[in-house]
């Protein structure tokens, strides 16, 4: 609740709008006892007194009546009935969308058209048609300003609520034993709540706006009884000549439905949970740098990195996903990357183009050098220039990469022009080629074909053609088979192999797969909490591991043909990269560790081809004895 | 005894069912006849589209099936609700951060089955949760906490625990570990070996890693399009696979020190749902497919010691 304050206030103008809304409750709460003239007592020897006189600080309206004490009532009036409409609405709304949402099918499909048939009027003539059905009177505004606004809650709410009702936690609670109603208002409603609030704290102002509109119309509060609505409404005759009496009402309401706006889009914000990680504003086009020095770019690798250090700094917190790798790769090789989830490995692969997401992301240190060329702080448009031209990208899910609202030809096309200048006509030939390189059967009809008429495995092979389609120098895959079945994974890997020595292609394959590195990688790099705990040749790490991170980890993995087993497990979990332990990370989950492990940095220690970080690496007479 | 026998299990969709016509209807599960053996771990693997989580979600009680008999320890569950199904079969999920709802603490969402299926008592709830939480390896002060302060291996075993509350001696483990990473995998496979030796459990393990299956599965089956294709011991299912499309998905698996070549097949396209073939729907993509493969569908048959296969031409040796 604190928190939610807190965040609440960041923002300025919420602040503003709830102060000003409080400061409007308390007079109006206050009003009865406040010593000021009966709203309704008519003195017409008085009529059009003008503000700041005797008696009258803000002057009197037509009938000689006292502006202030009729402001204060009319203000009363129209925030309760603008709440209770609000308040109606939202219930009666939020019933409706959750029942509809939940229950689904033909309950769902039949409530839902009733709805939006209601919706098919414009709200106004709805509201109008409805007072003038019930007779004008403030209640029947009331109801018709309701009534007006369900369809919006419905509609919100229906929406969060199917895509929580086929949540695995409303199974499991079936499972337990729970009935639907039960599963409604302990599993459901606590989810939508936050919607709810946000829905009515946005439109409660347009309700005390429509209330005040039917009574402006005369269909509302009747004379003598005052809300703002009226009070503008009788003013209307005197515009011109005692603008004070359409003004006063006019900025009260004004003020209301401000206040409200903006304390409701604060409260919007604040519960909106995606504030809270700093990533509702868009992301730049290029992490930003923010390096102390410039460490000199070798230039003999095609792709190298030096000390790359990237930081997510999310309010006090810093997290560094990425502390300090240096790797390399050259034409015609495969470079694995290989960790858990949290090691790294994503955010030094997505930090050579600078696409780490900035905010909160900040590369902060190290080189990435391609030809020779630094990339970290390079402008945005260099960057531009390479990525997807030089260094192009394949990533985990092909459905989400792909553009769903136009073919993969032309996918691949604008993928080509987005680069140079190429022809439609050979653009469309090159496209259908590029899909036929990666083994697309009937290359020509499936250019045509839009990313939801594919498989899986379909996608992947278009996003590989396209990152093929600039015929690149380094291809970073991240994860490109986690999403498929084995039997895809299967093609993909080695149709990734066939392109890399036809191509020459540098790959820098990121998995947490041992049996895919091994096949498919010359060398592989092993991450653990942002650094790179061990690195040299695949066949040489896979068969003598001298890190023993990398050797539990292997042993972790079943192998196909090994029968029922116990399985060796690594006891613990990764520190998190907001609170990473002074020296070795893995310190705390190795049997190995001794205390010097725990004090200061340990380096990547080179040994010949291999490198390792670690003080007391395994060799292998320890290995029988160990495990 | 069995704990589990289903008989000729079907479930149709339908599809395209507009207000007016009856749309077309798509069989997700085709006769599927099966018995998994008391204290027995029965794996599951298909890919997908293979109809597993279909298959999964009948057997709880989730789905109502359109033909067919479930029977759980020898009683016929007809017209079970999912409450009546809960106390003899309980279902952990692949997600387990998203099966657990944000909005609980671990308290509550550990005493909605002892409350709802067995109407226990304050006390009696908090020791049965003591109890449990000991057997699964987690701290109590966990119990005040939600679940998005987890890591995804401590919200599986909040899972399991949930599962195990529920007293049901049948469990259904949906990819338990296909969420996790490796470390953490081997953790929770581990506990569940040790969770149904002392509670006697008995297990559908479901997953698309032939590696993990085979490592905790007595006996396993694969599922292709909808049907069972092959089910035989572990230990031989992989090694001497009778139906090829086994073979398939076990040299398809990478496996450290095996070069690096697709397997061979012939198509890799999944036959069309709507339009299913009147054959083997494997025979596509088979290599030794012959006439008889593409008019008709082989029926299981018994080629080893409890292995069958549905095939024309299975592999021999």
């Amino acid at each position: 609740m604190i928190q939610f304050l807190n965040l609440l206030f960041r923002n300025r103008l919420a602040g503003l709008g709830a102060g000003m809304l409080v400061l409007i409750l308390l007079i109006a709460l206050i009003t009865p006892v406040l010593p000021l003239p009966d709203p309704n007592i008519t003195a017409t020897a008085d009529r059009f007194m003008s503000p700041f006189s005797e008696g009258h600080l803000l002057g009197t309206d037509h009938l000689g009546r006292d502006l202030l004490s009729r402001l204060l009532s009319g203000t009363r009036l129209s925030l309760a009935v603008g709440v209770a409409a609000a308040l109606i609405a939202t219930v009666i709304g939020s019933s409706i969308g959750i029942v509809a949402g939940f229950l689904g099918g033909r309950t769902d499909n039949i409530i839902m058209r009733l709805v939006d048939m209601l919706m098919a009027f414009p709200y106004i003539l709805l509201a109008l048609a409805i007072v003038a059905a019930l007779g004008p009177g403030l209640n029947n505004a009331l109801i018709a300003v309701a009534a007006v606004n369900v369809p919006f809650f419905a509609r919100n709410i229906r929406g969060v609520t199917v895509g929580l009702a086929n949540k695995e936690f409303v199974d499991a609670a079936r499972l337990n034993g729970m009935s639907n109603g039960q599963i409604i208002f302990s599993e459901i409603l606590p989810n939508v709540l936050p919607v709810i609030v946000i829905a009515m704290s946005t439109t409660i102002g347009w309700m005390i706006l429509e209330t005040a509109g039917l009574s402006f119309l005369g269909l509302g509060s009747q004379p003598p009884q005052a809300d703002l609505g009226s009070m503008l409404g009788e003013a209307r005759a005197a515009l011109i000549t005692f603008p004070h009496t359409s003004v006063v009402p006019g900025i009260m309401i004004f003020l209301i439905v401000m206040s409200i706006n903006l304390l409701g889009d604060g409260v919007r914000d604040a519960i909106d949970p995606r504030l809270k990680s700093g990533a509702l504003s868009r992301p730049l086009p290029a992490t930003i740098v923010e390096r102390k020095e410039v460490p000199p770019t070798p230039d003999k690798d095609l792709l190298s990195l030096q000390e790359l250090r990237t930081e997510f700094h999310v309010g006090e917190r810093v997290y560094k996903a990425v502390g300090g790798v240096s790797l390399k790769v050259n034409k015609g090789e495969c470079l694995g990357i290989i960790g858990e989830s949290g090691s790294g490995k994503s955010v030094t692969a997505l930090s050579v183009m600078g696409l780490v997401a900035s905010p909160p992301g900040k590369i902060v240190g190290g080189t990435v050098s391609f030809q020779g060329k630094d990339l970290v702080g390079a402008s945005y448009n260099e960057l531009r220039s390479l990525r997807g031209d030089r260094v192009a990208y394949i990533f985990q899910d092909p459905l989400s990469t792909l553009h769903p609202l136009y073919t993969v030809g032309d996918q691949l096309i604008e993928a080509m022009q987005a680069h140079r200048s190429v022809p439609q006509k050979d653009a469309q030939a090159r496209a259908v080629e590029l899909l036929e390189a990666v083994r697309i059967p009937n290359a020509a009809q499936r250019v045509k074909n839009y990313p939801h008429e594919m498989s899986g495995g379909m996608r992947q092979r278009v996003s590989i053609a396209m990152a093929l389609a600039n015929e690149p120098d380094v291809i970073i895959a991240d994860e490109p088979t986690t999403a498929l079945d084995v039997t895809v994974q299967a093609q993909i890997l080695s149709l990734l192999n066939d392109l890399r020595r036809e191509r020459d292609l540098a790959i820098v394959f990121i998995t947490h797969d041992f049996g895919v590195v091994a096949q498919l990688c010359d060398r592989v790099a092993v991450m653990y909490a942002g650094q790179i705990v061990e690195e040299g040749p695949t066949a040489a790490i896979l068969d003598d591991p001298q890190h023993p991170y990398t050797k539990r980890l292997m042993a972790c993995v079943p192998e196909l043909g090994g029968g029922k087993r116990e399985l060796h497990a690594i006891a613990g979990l990764p520190p998190a990269v907001d609170q990473l332990p002074q020296g070795c990370a893995f310190a705390a989950r190795c049997e190995f560790a001794q205390e010097v492990c725990r004090q200061g940095g340990i380096m990547l220690e080179p040994k010949g081809e291999r490198a390792v970080r670690c003080l007391f690496p395994v060799n292998a007479d320890q290995i029988e004895v160990t495990l | 005894m069995n704990a589990l026998e289903v008989k000729d299990l079907t479930k149709t969709f339908e599809v395209g069912k507009t207000l007016f016509s009856r749309g077309l209807g798509v069989k997700a599960v085709r006769r599927m006849s099966f018995e998994v053996r008391d204290g027995e771990t029965l794996g599951i693997v298909g890919e997908s589209g293979c109809g597993k989580s279909t298959l999964a979600r009948m057997l709880v009680g989730l789905l109502p099936s359109t033909e067919g008999e479930i029977k759980i320890e020898g009683k016929v569950q007809d017209k079970a609700s999912p409450r009546e199904f809960g106390q003899m079969i309980q279902y952990v999920f692949q997600d387990p951060i998203s099966s657990l709802n944000p909005r609980k603490t671990i308290r509550q969402i550990m005493e909605t089955p002892l409350k709802r299926l067995h109407g226990m008592g304050k006390a009696e709830r908090d020791k049965r949760i003591s109890e449990i939480f000991a057997s699964v390896n987690l701290r109590e002060e966990f119990l005040s906490r939600y679940p998005h302060e987890f890591s995804g291996g401590q919200a599986q075993r909040i899972g399991i625990a949930r599962a195990l509350a529920a007293a049901a001696r049948i469990l259904i483990l949906d990819e338990p570990v296909s969420a996790l990473d490796v470390s953490v995998q081997a953790q929770v496979l581990n506990l569940l070996a040790d969770l149904k030796l002392k509670f006697g459990l008995t297990y559908l393990f479901i997953s698309h890693d032939l590696a993990v299956v085979e490592a905790v599965s007595d006996r396993v089956m694969v599922l292709y399009f909808g049907t069972i294709v092959e089910v035989g011991p572990a230990d031989a299912i992989f090694k001497q696979a009778k139906h090829p499309y086994t073979k398939l998905l076990a040299n398809s698996a990478p496996v450290v020190g095996r070069p690096l070549e697709a397997p061979k097949q012939k198509g890799d396209e999944l036959p069309d749902p709507l339009n299913p073939p009147s054959g083997c729907p494997f025979a596509k993509r088979c290599i030794y497919a012959t006439e008889i493969c593409e008019t008709i569908d082989p029926a299981l048959m018994e080629m080893g010691e409890g292995h069958f296969a549905a095939c024309h031409n299975p592999i021999r040796g």
